[in-house]
């Protein structure tokens, strides 16, 4: 009997272990950036960690790429220092915009993403959480997937005559892994966009279902034996094991009453 | 042991010989000789930038300097050139027929020699008029024609004194023969008809414009500019034509393109996705001229019989550069289904723009469309199994239960058995 309390308590601690898991800060040695690309195809990558701080124009258009994982929630802040008011001849709107590879649209759970900073304002913030990355959609929804995301930074407006003008950006990206929903479900090809330039084929040709280069994709996360150990298997046989035990429980206690009881 | 690894050492030796002949000429097919990224850099020598006003210095002191530091920090491998406007005649004192073809090309494009770029430029004298358009004109087929992208850096401190060609014309006219050109202006003067030109020219070819106030801003923007050049100057999308209708229209393999939409054009293309395969698509309309306020882009699948598959859209208002909408879609069929059958899946890009009635509207604005096709992600369906602590919690309860019941059962019928 006492055997088999033992080995009820030590499954119990198994299946303890994994879900602290879950919730944790990734961290990446910090690295400075100091570049934004000016159009989709020529982003600058950047990883969670990364100091991002650029000097632009307020007329620039600044786009970043990252990668995310199914399971990731990426937070975006920015800090625009406007140029100095005595240039400035009104305020001057700026607006982040957050688009994944197939460059739709994709909306913040939390953050301001569009700011208007007075004309005496000395600098703006904006921010912008994204929903947390699914592992599968279907086709037709505008879901977050894992792949590449594309961040826009530019001034969306401001008077004609304030255009030009030097402004300083900071930018931090930060990651908040957590669980991946459907669970078991998983894309194929993440959606990181080919950058190479394309081909034109023969109407009845077929193109190779390959690409050269792409935008940055989402590292290929091994399932670790933790995770498999956790899955909907273990917790199956386990309930079976513990049912088992608990129904020869149940006998013994009707059987020998006198034995627990007494 | 020994022989072992001599066995080894043999089987090795075989294996890359057997393998070397055709590995290298794989690995060099990859890294095809690229061109390299071309800038000029076309400088406005025209009277007007005698005038001292940029940290109590000239303008065209301040520009000197500044090419001086870039021609210094220029990358090996980028080539340059540099032309000059207005640098040979007289403006007032020579007639407008000469002074506005007066350009000239300092520098051919190709690597820099410093020590001369820098003799050359320190030469250089503010003098005539300002042809913009036509430096323009000349600049872009100094550039050449080719695959890569190439930048032209306009310095200038004043509007085109010529009139016609109009510059930002010029820059359209550039922007739409698919040549890949970038066009970013840097104006040395706050004036608002300078900087309206200049934001034009840029905003035509996908540039940039900076209104230039002292001179390390100068240097730091040039530097910078020529840095993106290098960076970017390889992903230069293919040019195609969409057509009026899906069954001529062009059939595209996996990658990014270009091509032109006017204003409530339709622009048909077509891939073909075999079983198994998932379209994914995006498209981006560059917003390269004044326009009303709010506009939309739509991007649709549609099969060849016209029925319509998935749509992508967004819509916006204000200021921006491009308009994007994406869309994915896969039919269903798995890799290896019995109908294997190659079908064509249509792509339309529509948009609803509208312009002010002076903006001209042809050439049509610039579309990027970019075509991946991938293995399609099948529905994953609902899980088999249960997990977590209630499942275990239940079954424990159900076990502990039918333990109970047999118990009892066995002690009831153990009882009957005695009383008999």
């Amino acid at each position: 009997m006492r055997r088999t309390m033992l080995t009820l308590a030590a499954g119990a601690v198994l299946a303890c272990a994994a879900p602290a898991l879950a919730d944790e800060d990734a961290t990446v040695p910090d690295l400075e950036v100091r570049t934004g690309g000016p159009s989709f195809l020529s982003a600058t990558v950047i990883e969670p960690g990364h100091r991002v701080k650029v000097t632009a124009m307020t007329g620039d258009y600044l786009y970043w790429s990252f990668a995310a994982a199914a399971g990731e929630s990426h937070k975006v802040d920015v800090r625009i220092a406007l140029p100095p008011s005595a240039d400035r001849h009104g305020p001057m709107t700026w607006t982040l915009d957050v688009f994944d590879g197939l460059r739709r649209r994709q909306s913040c759970t939390a953050g301001a993403q569009t700011a208007t900073a007075a004309r005496d304002a000395a600098q703006v913030e904006l921010g912008c959480t994204l929903r947390r990355i699914r592992t599968w959609a279907d086709p037709w929804s505008y879901d977050p997937l894992p792949g590449t995301y594309y961040l826009r930074l530019s001034a969306t407006g401001l008077p004609d005559r304030d255009l030009g003008l030097p402004v300083s950006t900071e930018l931090d990206l930060s990651v908040r892994e957590g669980e991946a929903h459907p669970a078991g479900a998983r894309m194929e090809a993440p959606l990181s966009p080919p950058v190479n330039a394309g081909t034109t084929l023969a109407p009845d040709a077929t193109a190779a279902p390959t690409t050269v280069d792409s935008a940055p994709k989402p590292e290929a996360k091994g399932e670790g034996w933790l995770a498999r150990l956790t899955g909907r298997w273990t917790w199956t046989i386990v309930g079976g094991v513990l049912a088992a035990l608990m129904g020869v429980l149940g006998y013994t206690l009707t059987r020998h009453p006198r034995r627990w009881f007494a | 042991m020994i022989t072992a690894r001599r066995w080894a050492a043999g089987l090795l030796g075989a294996l890359i010989a057997v393998a070397g002949p055709g590995l290298l000429p794989a690995a060099a097919e990859e890294t095809p000789a690229k061109e390299p990224p071309r800038v000029e850099l076309v400088l406005d020598s025209s009277g007007s930038m005698r005038i001292a006003d940029l940290d109590g210095r000239s303008r065209m002191a301040v520009a000197k300097q500044a090419f001086n530091d870039v021609v210094d920090a220029m990358p090996a491998e980028a080539h340059l050139g540099i032309r000059l406007l207005g640098s040979q005649h007289r403006f007032p004192g020579s007639t407008k027929a000469v002074g506005c073809k007066d350009t000239k090309l300092l520098f051919p494009v190709g690597v820099v020699d410093k020590v001369e770029a820098k003799t050359a430029i320190a030469t250089l004298a503010p003098t005539g008029w300002t042809p913009i358009g036509l430096a323009l004109r000349a600049a872009a087929d100094d550039l050449g024609t080719g695959e890569t992208t190439r930048r032209i850096v306009l310095i200038t401190d004043g509007e085109d004194s010529c009139g016609l060609p109009d510059p930002c014309d010029v820059a359209r006219e550039l922007a739409a023969r698919g040549t890949h050109l970038v066009i970013d202006t840097l104006g040395l003067t706050l004036d608002a008809k300078v900087r309206r030109q200049l934001t034009c020219i840029a905003e035509a070819t996908g540039g940039t414009y900076t209104a230039i106030q002292n001179q390390a801003q100068l240097t730091e923007r040039l530097q910078l500019l020529i840095n993106r050049a290098v960076d970017t100057y390889a992903e230069a999308p293919l040019h195609v034509s969409g057509t009026a209708a899906c069954a001529t229209a062009p059939v595209l393999a996996p990658g990014v393109y270009t091509d032109r939409e006017e204003i409530g054009e339709h622009r048909w293309y077509r891939v073909r996705l075999a079983p198994g395969q998932e379209l994914r698509a995006s498209v981006s309309l560059s917003l390269d001229r004044k326009l009303n306020r709010d506009y939309g882009v739509l991007l649709r699948a549609t099969a060849s019989g016209g029925r319509e598959l998935v749509r992508g859209s967004d819509a916006g208002s204000g200021r921006t550069d491009v308009q994007s909408a994406g869309l994915r879609w896969s039919d269903g069929r798995s890799a290896d289904d019995d109908d294997a059958e190659v079908r064509t899946v249509c792509l339309v890009v529509s948009n609803s723009f509208s312009a002010p009635p002076k903006v001209s509207t042809s050439p049509g604005m610039p579309l990027e469309l970019t075509v991946d096709l991938v293995a399609a992600s099948p529905d994953p369906g609902e899980p088999v199994l249960g997990r977590g602590w209630t499942l275990l919690l239940v079954l424990a309860l159900a076990g502990l239960v039918a333990g109970l019941v047999t118990g009892w059962l066995a002690r009831w019928r153990i009882s009957l058995r005695r009383a008999n």
